[in-house]
C-alpha cells in the first residue's frame, strides 16, 4: 500500500493503482483524452501530464504506477504549460467545426480546452485533411476530428473482442479505420461512439437530430433482453432521440448492445395508437368503450377454465401482475409466461435465476455454458465472460452450438446428453468441475426449450448441486433471452403443460377467450379459433388474430418494473408519453376490470406496487443482486441424445420493437455484407 | 591520435575478408571459452571498469545496463537485443561493423548474452541494410559451423542461438522500445516505461538491447582487460569510439579514434580538413541530427566526449560529426533535419506527431524567410511544448536541432526575414 | 484492388520454405514476430509491392487480423502498395546527402527518367523516391537501387549507373568513381595502414 502525496496531500492507495486514479481518489482532477478506465493504458495523448519531484521531465499520470514516497504536483507552472501545449497540439489540426458537430456540447476536447487551453490559436499553417471512413449504418465517421487516443481501437479489440479495427501509416498520417472499411463485426460497437472523446466517432441514426443540450435525460432500464442494462433515455418533447448507456458497474457496467443503443426508432414505427375491434373479419377502428364493450360481449358466458392469458417478453411485472389478478377475478389462473416453451418452474427461485450475478462470472474460474450463447442472448453479459476469460483466468467450455463469441471456448459438442456423464464425474469436463474453485453452470433458453429441457435443467441442477454450490458461491445460472421472463416466474407465471397446451386447447376449442400481453413470439395463427384480447405496441405478430387490440405502451413510455437474468429488480421510468389514445397497460388493464364488473383493487401505481410487495416479496428490494436459497427444481428424466438449437435465431430481431427497427434492418444488411458499401467519401 | 594496436576494428574499411578465419587471425573468438569461464559477476564487473558508455546515442553504462537483468530467472527466458537499426542521420558505423567486422559482434552477443543470462540474440538491423544482413548471416553460419554458437557454444556447456531481424523501413524503430514491438511483429511505436525491458521486454521477458558498438568491442575489452580501455580517453569517457564523418570536409569517412579527441583533430587528421580550410568552417552537427549544432567558435577547440560536448549544450549521441562549410544555407540544413523527424514521427503521441509537423512547415518558411520574427520564439515554444513531453526521445530530437540553430544563427534567421519583407515590399 | 491482388496470392515452394525458416526464428506461439520478413518476402514474390490478397494470405498464415498485418505494412516504408519498376532508385535527401549535393543528383535522375518523385518510368524499368537517411553518410550522396547501396555519386555518376542499368549491364555497388575503399577517407586510410592486406 504505497502512500504518496499530491499537491501536499498525503494519500495511501492500493498496489498497483497509478499516479492519476491516485489524483482521482482525492479529488484532485487530472484532465485526460486518451485514459480510460476500462482499457488497457495507452499514454498516448500526454494530457495527464503531471510533476514528479526527482523526475527531470513531467510524467504521464495514467501510466505511471504510484510509488511509497511519491511527490506529485498537479498544479505547478511546468504543468500547466504542459496542458496548455498538448491542448494546442490537439487542435492545431482539428477542425473548428463545433457548430455542426454532433458531439458540441458533450465533447472532451471541447470542455478541456475551455478548462486547460490558452484561449487561441497560433498555428498558421494548413490543417490537415482525413478521408472519412464508413464503419457500417450505426457510426458515423468525421475523421479530420480524431485526435488517436486509440480508444476505438482499444475497445474493439479488448472489449468486443473483435480485430477489426486499427490505425494505419505513421505520424501525421496516420489514420483509423476498420479493416477494408467493414462494418464492425460486434454487437457492441455502438460503445466506441460514447468512447470517442471527439466528434470523429459519432452515432449515424441520432445524426443532426437534436443537440445535447436540449435533451433531457432519463435514468431507465433497457428490455431487450434479460441482462436489464442501465440506460439513460435521452428525449426532446414526446420523441426518444437516442439512448446511451449509464454505469452499473453490476450489470453493464458502462456498455450496451447496439440493439439497447439503436432500438429506439422502432419505438416510433408500426405502432398500435388506439384501439381496434375486429368486426366481419377485419380490424376497425374503435374507441376505448367501444373496445372494452367488445371484450364485455365476447366474455359473457364464458367460464373460467375456458379464458387463458399469455404474456410476452418485455411486459412489466405491474402490467403482469394485473392481468393476473384479472384472470383471477374471472376465474382463470392459466396465465403463462413462456412463450418459448422453456421448461423452468418457479418453486425455487434459486433455479431460474444467475445466482453469482453477472458479475459473479469474474470471480469464476470455470464456465460451463449449456445451450447458451451469451453473444447473441445478452451481448454485454458476453463482454464481462470475455472479459474474465482475458484477464481473469476464466475457462469457458461450452455444451450447445458453437459460436464465435470472441474468446476461446472449450467446446464439447451439442449433445445435451453428456451431462449424465458430467454428473457421474466422468470425463473432461466433469475434471475441469472437480479442479474449479469456483465453477459456473449456466443454462440457456436454448437447452430449456426442449422437449427434455426439465430434464436439462435437473442434471445441470444436480451437476451445481454437486460442483457449483458452496460457502458463499453458488455457481448455478440461467441466462434468460427476455426481460420480463424472472418478474414472471417471480409472479407464478406458469401453466400446466405450458404455452403448447394453451395453444393446443385453443385450437381444440377447449378455450374460448385468451388475453396476450405484447406476445409476439409464438404461432398466433392457433388462436384463430378463439376470441383473442392483444394488449400491446406494435402491429406485429399478436395482431394478425386478434379480434379486439388494446393499444399500449412501451418500456420507455412508462414506469415498470423488470427483473434481470440475475434476479436484481429494477425499475424503467416514463421517458415519453404513449403515442395517440395508447395507455399505460396495468391503467387498461384497471380500466377493463371496472367495466367487466370485477374492479381490480389499486386506484395507482403505488397501491398496484404495494400489492405487488405482497405477491412477489423480491420487488420489496430494488436494484440489488439477492440471494435466493438453494433447492431442488427441474425434473429428472431422459436427456435424448442430438443437438441444442441456438435460443436467438438473429439478434437483431428478438421482439416488436426490434423489428419496427428500421436502423436494425440497417445493421443486419450491413453485417451481412449486403449492403454496397460505397457511400459519397470513397474514392 | 589513438595508435592502430589500440584499434578495436581492425577490419573497419573491409580491406581484409569479413570471414571467420581472417576474423580469427585479426583476435576474434580468442580465448571465448576462457572468459565464459570466469563467470558473469567478472564480465559485469569488469565491463563497468571499462567505464564504456552505450554507442548507440544515449551513453548509458553498458555493464551497469547489464546488471539490471535478473540473475535468476522466474521461469521466463532473458534475452539480448542488439540495436542495429542504424539510422540517425549522420551515422553509418554500425554498417561497417557488421559488413566487415561481424564476427566481433557475434561473439560480443555470446559474451554479453552469458553475462545477462540470455538464451538468445536477435540482432535487428534496418531494412535497407540488405547486404549487412547477408553477411551476418553467413557470419552466423560461420560460427554455427565451428561450434561457437549453438548448443554448448564454444565449449562452455551454454547454448546460445543468434538471429538477425530485418526491419522494414523506420527510424523509430532505433528507440529500444519501439525495436522491441517491432520484433514483437508490430508497429514500431515505444512503449510506456516503466515498465523497463530489463523486466518486461520482448514476448513479455526480461530484455536488453544494446548497440552493435557496445556489444562489438566487449570481446576486445576483456581480452585486453577494463583498464586498458579505462586507460583510453578521459574519466566517465572512456575508450574508443568510432566517428562517422560526413558533410563539407574534404575526404568523408568513419574512423576509430580516442573518446575526447578534439573535433578540428579529428577532422583534419582522418577526414582530410574542412572543405576550403578551417576557417571555412561555418557549423558542426557533432553527434548525428539529434544533437545541437555547433558554431565554428566552440568547434575550435571542443573534445569529441560525453561530458564536454554536453557542456556546450550539444552531444556526442553517436559521434556522427555532421559538418558545414560557409556555403551551406543552415536554416535549410535544419529544416531538413525537420522534415526528417516529421517523416520519423511513428504518430503515437500527441506533441510529437502534431508537433513535428508543425515545426517543420514553419522551419520551411523561414528557409525563405516567409515570416514573422515574432514566430522564431513561438517555433521555440513549440520546440518547449514537444520536449519532455513524448513517449520517447525523438520528441526531445526533434526539438533540439531548431534549439541549436536558434541558439547559434538566429541573426541569420532574422535576417533573411527582413530581407524576405524588403522583397516583398519593392 | 489492383489486379495483382486479385490473383490468389501463395507462396512458391522455395518461400514456403524460407516463410518457415523466419518462424522458426522466433519462440513457439510467437509467429507474429516473423510479420516482417513475410511481407518482405511475400513483396519479392510479388515483384516489388504488397496487396490486400498478400495481407490477408499473410495474416491467414501467421494467425493475424487482417488489420494487425496491414498496420505494419502502412507503418514502415519499405513495404510498397502499388507497382513499382524493375529498379527502385532510391535517393537519399537527409541533410549529410543533401550537404555533398543530394538535390543535384535527384534532379539529374528526374531528368534522365523523365519522371518526378513516386513516379515509375513508362517502360516499367525504374521507380524513382527520394528516401530518409540511408545510413551511409560518409559516403554520401547515396542513392540505394534495389539491394545495393552506390555511393559517393555526382549527376554524371548516377546517370551512368542508371544507362548501365537499363541496359542490363552488371554495375557495382559502394563508392562511384572515387578512389577509397568503402568508409575510408579517399586516396588511402589515415589508419590501420597494416591492415590492408587480403588477410592478417
Amino acid at each position: 500500500m504505497p502512500t504518496l502525496t499530491i499537491d501536499g496531500k498525503q494519500v495511501t492507495v492500493e498496489p498497483g493503482t497509478t499516479v492519476l486514479q491516485a489524483c482521482e481518489e482525492i479529488g484532485v482532477e487530472v484532465p485526460r483524452f486518451c485514459y480510460h478506465e476500462r482499457l488497457s493504458i495507452a499514454g498516448n495523448c500526454r494530457m495527464c501530464l503531471v510533476d514528479m519531484e526527482k523526475s527531470p521531465k513531467p510524467i504521464a499520470s495514467c501510466a505511471m504506477p504510484a510509488g511509497e514516497g511519491m511527490v506529485i504536483h498537479t498544479n505547478t507552472e511546468r504543468v500547466k504549460k504542459a496542458r496548455e501545449g498538448v491542448m494546442e497540439f490537439l487542435l492545431i489540426n482539428h477542425p473548428l467545426d463545433c457548430p455542426i458537430c454532433d458531439q458540441g456540447g458533450e465533447c472532451d476536447l471541447q470542455d478541456e480546452a475551455m478548462a486547460f487551453g490558452r484561449g487561441a490559436s497560433r498555428y498558421d499553417e494548413n490543417k490537415r485533411a482525413v478521408e472519412d471512413k464508413y464503419m457500417g449504418p450505426l457510426i458515423a465517421t468525421t475523421m479530420t476530428r480524431c485526435i488517436h487516443c486509440m480508444r476505438c481501437v482499444r475497445f474493439s479489440e479488448e472489449v468486443a473482442g473483435v480485430d477489426d479495427m486499427g490505425s494505419l501509416w505513421r505520424g501525421e498520417h496516420t489514420e483509423i479505420t476498420t479493416y477494408l472499411e467493414k462494418t464492425l463485426d460486434s454487437e457492441m460497437s455502438g460503445n466506441v461512439i460514447d468512447l470517442c472523446p471527439v466528434g470523429a466517432l459519432t452515432s449515424k441514426p441520432y445524426a443532426f437530430t437534436a443537440r445535447s443540450w436540449e435533451l433531457k435525460h432519463i435514468e431507465s432500464v433497457d428490455v431487450m433482453d434479460a441482462v436489464g442494462s442501465n440506460i439513460n433515455i435521452d428525449v426532446r418533447g414526446s420523441a426518444v432521440m437516442r439512448i446511451k448507456p449509464r454505469l452499473n458497474e453490476d450489470v453493464n457496467e458502462e456498455w450496451i448492445s447496439d440493439k439497447t443503443r439503436f432500438v429506439y426508432d422502432g419505438l416510433r414505427k408500426r405502432r398500435l395508437d388506439r384501439a381496434y375491434v375486429r368486426k366481419n373479419k377485419t380490424l376497425q377502428e374503435a374507441t376505448w368503450a367501444e373496445a372494452f364493450d367488445a371484450i364485455k360481449k365476447k366474455l359473457k358466458g364464458v367460464k373460467g377454465d375456458e379464458i387463458a392469458a399469455i404474456v410476452g417478453d418485455m411486459a412489466d411485472m405491474e402490467s403482469m401482475l394485473a392481468l393476473k389478478d384479472l384472470m383471477a377475478a374471472l376465474g382463470s389462473s392459466r396465465i403463462e409466461s413462456r412463450q418459448d416453451g422453456a421448461k423452468l418452474d418457479t418453486a425455487v427461485r434459486a433455479g431460474y435465476i444467475l445466482n453469482a450475478g453477472l458479475a459473479g462470472v469474474e470471480e469464476a474460474d470455470f464456465l460451463l455454458l449449456v445451450g447458451s450463447n451469451p453473444r447473441a442472448e445478452a451481448p454485454v453479459f458476453n463482454t464481462r465472460i470475455r472479459k474474465a476469460v482475458r484477464h481473469l483466468g476464466l475457462k469457458v467450455a461450452n455444451v450447445g452450438s458453437a459460436e464465435d463469441l470472441t474468446y476461446k471456448v472449450q467446446e464439447f459438442g451439442d449433445d445435451a446428453s453428456l451431462l449424465e456423464a458430467v454428473l457421474k464425474g466422468k470425463g473432461e469436463l466433469a475434471d475441469a468441475f472437480k479442479a474449479a474453485e469456483k465453477p459456473m453452470i449456466i443454462v440457456g433458453q436454448g437447452a430449456l426449450k426442449r422437449e427434455d429441457g426439465a430434464a436439462i435443467l435437473k442434471a445441470a441442477r444436480d451437476i451445481a448441486d454437486k460442483y457449483c454450490v458452496k460457502d458463499g458461491w453458488n455457481g448455478f445460472g440461467v441466462l434468460h433471452t427476455a426481460a420480463a421472463r424472472v418478474g414472471a416466474l417471480d409472479l407464478d407465471l406458469v401453466t400446466e403443460g405450458g404455452i403448447d397446451a394453451i395453444l393446443a386447447d385453443a385450437e381444440a376449442g377447449k378455450l374460448k377467450a385468451v388475453f396476450v400481453l405484447g406476445a409476439d413470439e409464438f404461432d398466433t395463427a392457433k388462436l384463430a379459433g378463439v376470441d383473442t384480447i392483444y394488449i400491446g405496441t406494435h402491429g406485429d405478430a399478436g395482431v394478425t388474430n386478434a379480434d379486439v387490440i388494446l393499444p399500449g405502451a412501451a418500456y420507455t413510455e412508462k414506469s415498470g418494473t423488470y427483473v434481470n437474468t440475475e434476479g436484481r429488480v429494477q425499475r424503467t421510468e416514463k421517458a415519453t408519453f404513449a403515442p395517440g389514445e395508447a395507455r399505460e397497460d396495468w391503467t387498461i388493464l384497471r380500466a377493463l376490470s371496472d367495466v367487466l364488473g370485477h374492479t381490480l383493487p389499486y386506484n395507482n401505481l403505488a397501491e398496484l406496487r404495494a400489492r405487488l410487495e405482497t405477491v412477489a416479496p423480491a420487488t420489496t428490494q430494488l436494484d440489488e443482486l439477492l440471494q435466493a436459497p438453494w433447492g431442488d427444481f427441474g425434473t429428472k428424466g431422459k436427456i435424448s441424445a442430438g443437438g441444442i438449437a441456438p435460443a436467438v435465431d438473429n439478434f437483431y430481431l428478438t421482439n416488436p420493437i426490434a423489428r419496427a427497427s428500421e436502423i436494425m434492418a440497417d445493421i443486419i444488411a450491413a453485417r451481412a455484407g449486403d449492403v454496397e458499401e460505397a457511400t459519397g467519401t470513397h474514392g | 591520435m589513438l595508435a592502430d594496436k589500440d584499434r578495436i576494428f581492425t577490419n573497419l574499411y573491409g580491406f581484409q575478408s569479413p570471414g571467420i578465419e581472417a576474423a580469427m587471425k585479426r583476435g576474434d573468438w580468442d580465448g571465448t571459452k576462457g572468459l565464459i569461464g570466469k563467470g558473469r559477476d567478472w564480465i559485469i564487473s569488469e565491463m563497468k571498469d571499462s567505464g564504456l558508455r552505450g554507442r548507440g546515442g544515449a551513453g548509458f553504462p553498458t555493464g551497469l545496463k547489464w546488471s539490471f537483468m535478473p540473475k535468476q530467472s522466474d521461469g521466463r527466458p532473458s534475452y539480448l537485443v542488439v540495436n542495429a537499426d542504424e539510422g540517425e542521420p549522420g551515422t553509418c558505423k554500425d554498417r561497417d561493423l557488421m559488413r566487415h567486422d561481424p564476427h566481433k559482434l557475434l561473439e560480443g552477443c555470446l559474451i554479453a548474452g552469458f553475462a545477462m543470462n540470455a538464451i538468445a540474440a536477435y540482432i535487428y538491423i534496418r531494412g535497407e541494410f540488405f547486404r549487412e544482413a547477408e553477411a551476418l548471416e553467413r557470419a552466423i553460419e560461420e560460427a554455427y559451423a565451428k561450434g561457437f554458437l549453438g548448443k554448448n557454444a564454444c565449449g562452455t556447456g551454454y547454448d546460445f542461438d543468434i538471429y538477425v531481424h530485418r526491419g522494414a523501413g523506420a527510424y523509430i524503430c532505433g528507440e529500444e522500445t519501439a525495436l522491441i514491438e517491432s520484433l514483437e511483429g508490430k508497429k514500431g511505436q515505444p512503449r510506456l516505461k516503466p515498465p523497463f525491458p530489463a523486466n518486461v521486454g520482448v514476448w513479455g521477458c526480461p530484455t536488453t538491447v544494446n548497440n552493435v558498438e557496445s556489444i562489438a568491442v566487449a570481446p576486445t575489452i576483456l581480452r585486453r582487460g577494463a583498464s586498458w580501455f579505462a586507460g583510453i580517453g578521459r574519466p566517465n569517457n572512456t575508450g574508443t569510439k568510432v566517428f562517422s564523418i560526413s558533410g563539407h570536409v574534404n575526404k568523408p569517412c568513419n574512423v576509430e579514434e580516442e573518446m575526447g579527441i578534439p573535433l578540428k583533430e579529428l577532422i583534419e587528421k582522418h577526414a582530410g580538413g574542412v572543405r576550403g580550410g578551417w576557417d571555412n568552417l561555418l557549423a558542426v552537427i557533432p553527434g548525428g541530427s539529434s544533437v545541437p549544432v555547433l558554431p565554428k567558435h566552440i568547434c575550435d577547440d571542443v573534445l569529441m566526449d560525453f561530458d564536454s560536448l554536453r557542456a556546450v549544450q550539444s552531444g556526442l549521441g553517436t559521434a556522427a560529426v555532421i559538418v558545414m562549410d560557409k556555403s551551406t544555407d543552415i536554416v535549410k540544413a535544419i529544416a531538413r533535419l525537420s522534415e526528417f523527424y516529421k517523416h520519423e514521427s511513428c504518430g503515437q503521441c500527441t506533441p510529437c506527431r502534431e508537433g513535428t509537423g508543425w515545426m517543420w512547415r514553419v522551419m520551411e518558411r523561414l528557409v525563405v524567410g516567409e515570416a514573422d520574427k515574432s514566430e522564431i520564439d513561438m517555433l521555440l515554444d513549440v520546440t518547449k511544448q514537444i520536449e519532455g513531453h513524448t513517449i520517447c526521445a525523438l520528441g526531445d530530437a526533434a526539438a533540439w536541432p531548431i534549439q541549436g540553430l536558434m541558439r547559434h544563427f538566429r541573426p541569420e534567421v532574422e535576417a533573411r526575414i527582413e530581407a524576405y519583407h524588403a522583397r516583398a515590399a519593392e | 484492388m489492383t489486379a495483382a491482388a486479385q490473383e490468389a496470392f501463395a507462396w512458391t515452394p522455395e518461400n514456403e520454405a524460407t516463410a518457415q525458416k523466419h518462424i522458426a526464428k522466433y519462440p513457439a506461439g510467437r509467429q507474429q514476430s516473423a510479420v516482417m520478413p513475410l511481407l518482405d518476402l511475400a513483396q519479392r514474390q510479388n515483384g516489388g509491392h504488397v496487396t490486400q490478397e498478400i495481407i490477408e494470405y499473410i495474416a491467414d498464415y501467421l494467425d493475424m487480423a487482417p488489420i494487425k498485418v496491414m498496420e505494419v505494412a502502412t507503418f514502415y516504408t519499405m513495404y510498397n502498395h502499388k507497382p513499382i519498376g524493375k529498379h527502385h532508385v532510391q535517393v537519399c535527401g537527409t541533410t549529410p546527402c543533401w550537404l555533398r549535393g543530394a538535390e543535384d543528383v535527384m534532379h539529374a535522375c528526374k531528368k534522365h527518367l523523365g519522371i518526378e518523385k513516386g513516379q515509375t518510368t513508362a517502360d516499367g524499368m525504374f521507380t524513382l523516391n527520394e528516401v530518409e537517411c540511408a545510413g551511409a553518410c560518409v559516403n554520401a550522396p547515396v542513392v540505394a537501387i534495389d539491394d545495393d547501396y552506390f555511393e559517393d555519386l555526382t549527376p554524371e555518376t548516377v546517370v551512368e549507373l542508371l544507362n548501365k542499368l537499363a541496359k542490363g549491364e552488371a554495375v557495382k555497388p559502394g563508392p562511384q568513381g572515387v578512389n577509397r575503399k568503402n568508409s575510408a577517407p579517399e586516396g588511402g586510410p589515415t589508419t590501420l595502414k597494416d591492415f590492408m592486406g587480403e588477410d592478417a
